[in-house]
């Protein structure tokens, strides 16, 4: 009899809940960055729903700060996969006066939300599939796989439902939706074997390369028309890799010399800084700023 | 290869549970550099000293502000052998509820006891309830042995009286270590202040506790049928247990057709055979109407079919059980509407007595109650089903999770 591995066991769990979503919800989406998270995603789709298509659009959030590498893989892997990509864009939201910035090279990362509740209430999109972790995050950690939201979109984490063995209450009013996350119990590592495992494409950006940048704070600012150093900084140029892909004034890479991913699993095992601690300067801010935005509705 | 444990941590913060999760994760390597730096700082501001691990587990900002923890949070370390998931639940209001909650996806729970108090009414509640969810492997962690001078007598003394009360209890393998969670004795690394203790540290139970395969019934809730075109029909769903073969004669409940299996498809190709918890598509030989909520069993070894059903029910809500009203049954994949026949009694959570005469459940009450379902669900008993024996009620006006249920 097969013996199951614990990246078989969360696998499964995944494609579970991915059907029931299929199964239980009216209108579902899957969020889809290019980024690694949202890729395993999708091979858990594939795992879940082929020789069907999948039982939902893909849609992505663009901040227009994305890196380009990672925008072409999205479009090239949605295409490979035939499957119908759905993207709005901030620079629409900023146009309508939806989003107002203060500066046009600001993080755009908070302000995603906005673009976001458009999208759900234009095509009426009662859950959305995404690639949160739990291990990402304090708050993450207190998330249900299915995280109910208000008609304003907002997470209240005082009043969430209870969710008990893998029975999930799917339902929901007219106006509100679910964010469903099924990949909520793998951890960085998880993702990165099971990218292996599946021998994944991924966006080179992830694997170590030679770029520009700055020294800010704890962290490594990449260089880029939305990044130029500061007065009294300087730029330098070293050998980097990004452990995720958001938006590119507030991801910083790390340093790093893993080409492959057998060297990155090994990275990843030995690190000894969390994975939005060392790249994301936007969750530095506070100790609850990852909360804050997700009570307005952030993913 | 690595296999992957979930459980629960239940006691309260004066038990040293923060402490002893933070030391797990610490000693194993898996505190970050940030986060410990964090942990720091926030020590330094409330005026101590050194690094408070338990400040790893306070979650949200609305509990630092109350200094409290208000629901479960989950936890992730792995080493080379295993995954380990940890619930954390918090150990005073709302207990029953978050303990079921966190204790119902585990396989282990340790309990705490605080050496110097022994078992308390906290202790035995805790027990009870781990049974009650049916974990099969309880860790009796006693700590803070490092106040009790190492004492064998105190030790031994608290196992004794924990081991009396665990009798009444329906637990299968229950391990006591003595410990001290601040000082890191017996939790990742073996103590040389406690020489006569010949047992394991708790990582090492951790990690060599027993997950075994599941041998048991085979049961295939259908969740989505996949018709993409032409000659393909396939049933998706996992295996919640045992395991099933091609070639193997089924039953499809509730209609009770029968048919063969004629393949197991996986986006990974066709297997011969597959196993819980696999996620799997079957096809087979006849063309059956079956829809999500059948149960896909073998025709040999069929779990009971019926409307009516008794339950252990534990309810969840602030509102209360309105005993005249009906509720949504989710069971495996099937819903329905339930009325209730009859609440047979309560059960006192901290003398274990069974309260008679109870017209209403409020949160945190559990209570052996008869259901009466709209439509025959095919379950097992939860004792020898997790999966098939257990079910939530759903209020069908607020959409709110109002209980859970595990058939008896």
């Amino acid at each position: 009899m097969k013996k199951l591995d614990h990246l078989d066991i969360l696998e499964s769990e995944s494609i579970h809940i991915m059907r029931e979503v299929a199964a239980e919800c009216a209108n579902p989406a899957l969020l889809f960055s290019g980024g690694k998270d949202s890729i395993v995603l999708l091979r858990l789709a594939e795992k879940a729903f082929r020789p069907a298509r999948f039982p939902f659009p893909l849609l992505h959030i663009d901040t227009g700060h994305n890196f380009p590498e990672v925008i072409d893989f999205r479009d090239r892997r949605a295409n490979e996969l035939g499957e119908r990509l759905i993207v709005r864009s901030m620079e629409d939201s900023i146009k309508n006066k939806r989003v107002v910035l203060k500066r046009h090279d600001q993080s755009r990362n908070a302000f995603q939300s906005v673009t976001l509740l458009d999208a759900i209430a234009e095509f009426n999109f009662d859950a959305c599939l995404g690639g949160a972790r739990r291990d990402e995050e304090k708050a993450r950690a207190k998330e249900r796989i299915f995280s109910f939201r208000d008609e304003f979109g907002q997470w209240d984490p005082k009043n969430q439902r209870p969710e008990l063995w893998d029975i999930y209450n799917t339902r929901v009013h007219p106006g509100e939706n679910i964010r469903v996350f099924p990949i909520s119990n793998w951890t960085e590592l998880d993702i990165w074997q099971y990218i292996r495992r599946e021998k994944l494409e991924i966006p080179g950006i992830y694997f170590a390369h030679s770029r520009e940048v700055i020294r800010r704070g704890n962290g490594l600012m990449p260089v880029s028309h939305l990044v130029k150093p500061l007065e009294g900084e300087k730029t330098e140029k070293i050998s980097v890799r990004f452990r995720t892909v958001g938006d590119m004034t507030c991801t910083c890479p790390v340093e790093s010399i893993a080409s492959n991913l057998e060297e990155i699993i090994m990275e990843t095992a030995a690190t000894r800084i969390t994975e939005r601690g060392a790249t994301r300067m936007d969750d530095q801010t506070s100790d609850a700023s990852m909360e804050l935005r997700k009570r307005e509705g952030y993913f | 290869m690595k296999t992957m444990l979930r459980f629960i941590t239940a006691g309260s913060v004066d038990d040293g549970k923060s402490t002893l999760i933070g030391r797990l994760l610490h000693d194993s390597k898996s505190i970050f550099e940030d986060q410990l730096s964090a942990m720091e700082k926030t020590t330094k501001r409330r005026g101590l000293q050194g690094i408070d691990l338990s400040l790893l587990t306070d979650g949200l900002q609305a509990e630092r502000e109350q200094g409290i923890t208000i629901d479960v949070a989950y936890r992730y370390f792995s080493t080379p052998k295993r995954k380990f998931i940890i619930a954390d639940t918090p150990g005073h209001e709302q207990y029953t509820r978050n303990m079921v909650t966190g204790a119902s996806t585990a396989n282990l729970a340790i309990i705490l006891i605080d050496a110097r108090r022994g078992v308390l009414t906290q202790t035995k509640r805790h027990a009870y309830l781990a049974s009650l969810v049916g974990i099969p492997h309880l860790v009796v962690a006693v700590n803070k042995m490092d106040l009790v001078g190492y004492s064998k007598e105190a030790f031994e003394s608290i196992v004794a009286e924990f081991s009396d009360f665990a009798a009444r209890l329906d637990i299968e393998d229950i391990v006591a270590i003595p410990m001290s969670a601040l000082e890191g004795d017996n939790v990742v690394e073996k103590t040389e202040n406690m020489p006569w203790y010949e047992g394991e540290t708790l990582l090492s139970v951790l990690e060599n506790v027993e997950r075994e395969q599941d041998i048991g019934d085979f049961r295939f809730p259908v969740q989505w049928v996949c018709r993409p075109g032409q000659g393909f029909r396939g049933y998706m769903g996992r295996i919640e247990s045992g395991s099933v073969a091609v070639g193997d004669e089924i039953a499809v409940l509730p209609s009770g057709r029968n048919s063969r299996i004629r393949e197991i498809h996986t986006f990974d190709g066709p297997l011969l055979e597959a196993v819980a918890p696999q996620s799997v598509t079957l096809l087979l030989e006849e063309e059956l109407d079956i829809s999500r909520g059948d149960m896909i069993v073998k025709r040999d070894n069929q779990p009971k079919l019926s409307r009516t059903f008794e339950a252990m029910l534990c309810w969840l809500s602030e509102e209360p059980l309105d005993a005249k009203r009906k509720y949504l049954i989710k069971h495996g994949t099937r819903t329905s509407k339930i009325v209730f026949e009859k609440i047979d009694y309560r059960v006192n959570v901290n003398s274990l007595e069974q309260e008679s005469g109870i017209a209403s459940l409020s949160m945190n009450d559990i209570a052996r109650v008869g259901l009466r379902a709209q439509h025959a669900l095919a379950a097992d008993s939860y004792a020898k089903n997790r999966a098939t024996g257990s079910f939530i009620l759903i209020d069908e006006f607020t959409n709110n999770t109002v209980a859970a249920g595990m058939m008896t």
